[in-house]
């Protein structure tokens, strides 16, 4: 079985985001890295492969700058290849761009059986990218996904709703997008780190993959405002002396909630 | 022109529009124009409150038979639209069902998608939608261009609520049609999670735990808050994650938005993915160990302690009233 997984590149959501001032947005310029988001895609692709005993992992991103060292995390734990879309045109893309440049990136590598992408990334978090792909494909898909089993050309998934779940059936090929924590990323071993640096990535430009317009041209939306939200007044913080419990009990009392 | 025909994206709850469903609804009479509602399933229930809240005309596809929302609901709103029915806005929230028929429509009408604002605004013929960033401390406004119709969804409790003297909606059938390929995938079976005590995203009080509880058995002291107060026990996402506690008591941008009374965060760090969904909280205490966590930033009483240490004397406190 051949899984394709998308995995975005992103700044080190542990440092401070910033907005780009000419364009008002997110700052992409730094070192990416492989957004945790997608760590648990890549996961149970590889652990799909292993259980069907046959296939290969393979990985989509697309990133500014030819950025691949997110990517390379994903070839260490076990990906076979990738390809990168990667094109100055490309800044400012939404994510409907997005979504056409991934499907397009996916068709590039040959039919997978799945598509795994993740439920929201952590800097864009629209949640609407593996949605749209599956549609430009003209692919089923199953959101939310806690767990996937593929049985004899058919996947069971276990989707995550408002207040419980529902299981899905599918036959192959098909979208998957996974919530996170679905299951325990490996960490990728020395071996894997340096078999990664040899693995193949194709990188291409959105007009390889005759996908246009891209970038703000292609967005239909502008930025009009960016404001400062008004800051909350500043509380009350008491260490624990032993009495603290007393000062919420007050704090309820004086709400009169007690 | 002008923003004169809006849809709002309306789903059901227990036999009634679900509250996003009814903010959706309130903030788009607001804005002028009609305003209908499309329901992605049966709306027999729900037609009437649907009215009450604005909405003249109800889409309804009637059940879905298994389809997924997603695919099902975009193709039949694409088949409206194509009947020349199209409006200038849809209102969707944010969150699964919204995110997918939203998705799923875009693409067939090759238009952008605007996700988790939190305000609207109509200037002539342009929609203005607000978002917050990092965690809040700043709004992007952004404007759609190009032409209609636009597509924006708005986290939960973003507007408030007001009936009005409507009466019930029309009921108009809007059926799913062949979906082909894409419509693959069939729910075999539906599971819902029992849940006792007021709603999380209803509760006046609500306490919420984090992984500073150090393990899963001591999220009972959340519980036991929460019972003693009236309110309802919510969780940060690393111990949803963790299987301590199931989903849908997640608080913060992939779950539930609450805006209690009372929001009391135990071993919570205050991440901005978990601030941005109880922010709107009127009081928030905090718990937590480590006087440099960010939740500090907006609690309005802050005990730097240790929850093993101050809950039991809490609940013992609260307990013996
Ligand atoms: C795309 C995306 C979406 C996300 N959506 C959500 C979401 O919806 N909701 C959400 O909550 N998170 C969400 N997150 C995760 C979020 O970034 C944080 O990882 C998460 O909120 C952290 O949970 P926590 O505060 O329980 O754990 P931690 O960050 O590990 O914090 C634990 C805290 O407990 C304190 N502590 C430890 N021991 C004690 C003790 N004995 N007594 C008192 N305090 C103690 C520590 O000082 C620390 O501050 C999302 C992340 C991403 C990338
Ligand atoms: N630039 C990208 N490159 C690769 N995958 C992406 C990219 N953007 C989004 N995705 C995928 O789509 C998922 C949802 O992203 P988003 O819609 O931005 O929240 C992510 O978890 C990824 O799996």
């Amino acid at each position: 079985m051949n899984v394709t997984v998308c995995v975005k590149q992103i700044p080190d959501p542990a440092l401070p985001g910033e907005l780009d001032p000419s364009t008002n947005t997110l700052k992409r310029d730094g070192k990416l890295i492989l957004d945790e988001s997608d760590s648990y895609g890549v996961e149970m692709a590889l652990q799909l492969v292993d259980a069907a005993g046959g296939g290969e992992v393979s990985i989509i991103s697309m990133a500014p700058n030819g950025e691949v060292s997110g990517m390379r995390t994903a070839l260490a734990m076990g990906a076979a290849k990738g390809v990168l879309v990667s094109d100055p045109e490309l800044g400012g893309s939404d994510a409907l761009t997005t979504a056409k440049v991934l499907a397009a990136a996916a068709k590039r590598l040959g039919d997978a059986d799945l598509i795994i992408a993740g439920t929201e990334s952590s800097d864009g978090y629209t949640g609407t990218v593996p949605e749209q792909m599956a549609e430009v494909l003209g692919l089923p898909s199953v959101t939310f996904a806690k767990s996937i089993s593929v049985e004899g050309g058919t996947v069971k998934v276990n989707r995550q709703t408002e207040n419980g779940y529902d299981e899905v059936e599918c036959s192959l090929p098909v979208v998957v997008s996974v919530t996170a924590g679905v299951v325990e990323p490996r960490y990728p071993s020395f071996k894997g780190i340096m078999a990664a640096k040899s693995k193949p990535v194709d990188t291409v430009t959105a007009a390889d993959l005759g996908v246009a317009p891209v970038g703000w041209s292609g967005a239909n939306q502008q930025i009009v405002d960016v404001a400062k939200a008004p800051a909350r007044a500043a509380g009350e913080i008491v260490e624990d002396d032993g009495e603290a419990h007393l000062k919420i009990v007050a704090f309820l009392e004086n709400l009169k909630v007690i | 022109m002008g923003i004169n025909n809006i849809w709002v994206f309306a789903q059901e709850a227990n036999g009634a529009p679900s509250s996003n469903t009814l903010e959706l609804l309130t903030k788009a009479g607001a804005l002028g124009g009609s305003v209908s509602a499309f329901v992605v399933g049966d709306a027999s229930n729900i037609a009437a409150a649907l009215g009450q809240y604005g909405a003249t005309k109800v889409y309804s596809t009637g059940d879905l038979g298994g389809q997924l929302p997603g695919v099902a609901g975009a193709a039949a709103m694409k088949a409206v639209i194509d009947g020349g029915d199209s409006p200038d806005l849809i209102m969707f929230p944010q969150n699964y069902e919204g995110r997918d028929v939203m998705s799923r429509l875009s693409v067939k009408l090759d238009r952008t998608v605007l996700t988790n604002n939190v305000d609207v605004a109509v200037d002539g013929d342009a929609v203005k939608v607000t978002t917050p960033v990092f965690g809040g401390e700043t709004m992007v406004t952004t404007t759609f261009t190009g032409s209609g119709p636009f597509l924006a969804a708005f986290r939960p409790k973003s507007f408030e609520a007001v009936a009005g003297a409507g009466g019930a909606g029309e009921v108009v059938s809007a059926p799913v049609p062949d979906l082909g390929a894409a419509g693959g995938a069939k729910v075999t079976a539906v599971h819902v999670e029992e849940s006792t005590g007021p709603k999380l995203d209803e509760a006046a009080i609500v306490v919420s735990g984090g992984r500073g509880l150090g393990e899963k058995d001591k999220f009972a002291m959340v519980d036991d808050l929460a019972k003693i107060l009236k309110g309802a026990a919510g969780a940060s996402r690393a111990i949803v994650d963790a299987g301590w506690v199931p989903y849908s008591m997640q608080v913060g941008q992939t779950g539930k938005v609450v805006k209690p009374n009372v929001y009391i965060a135990c071993g919570i760090s205050g991440a901005t993915q978990h601030m941005v969904g109880m922010k709107g909280s009127k009081h928030i205490i905090a718990i937590n160990k480590d006087q440099e966590a960010p939740i500090f930033g907006v609690a309005d009483l802050g005990i730097v302690g240790d929850v093993h240490k101050v809950m039991p004397k809490l609940i013992e406190a609260l307990r013996g009233r």
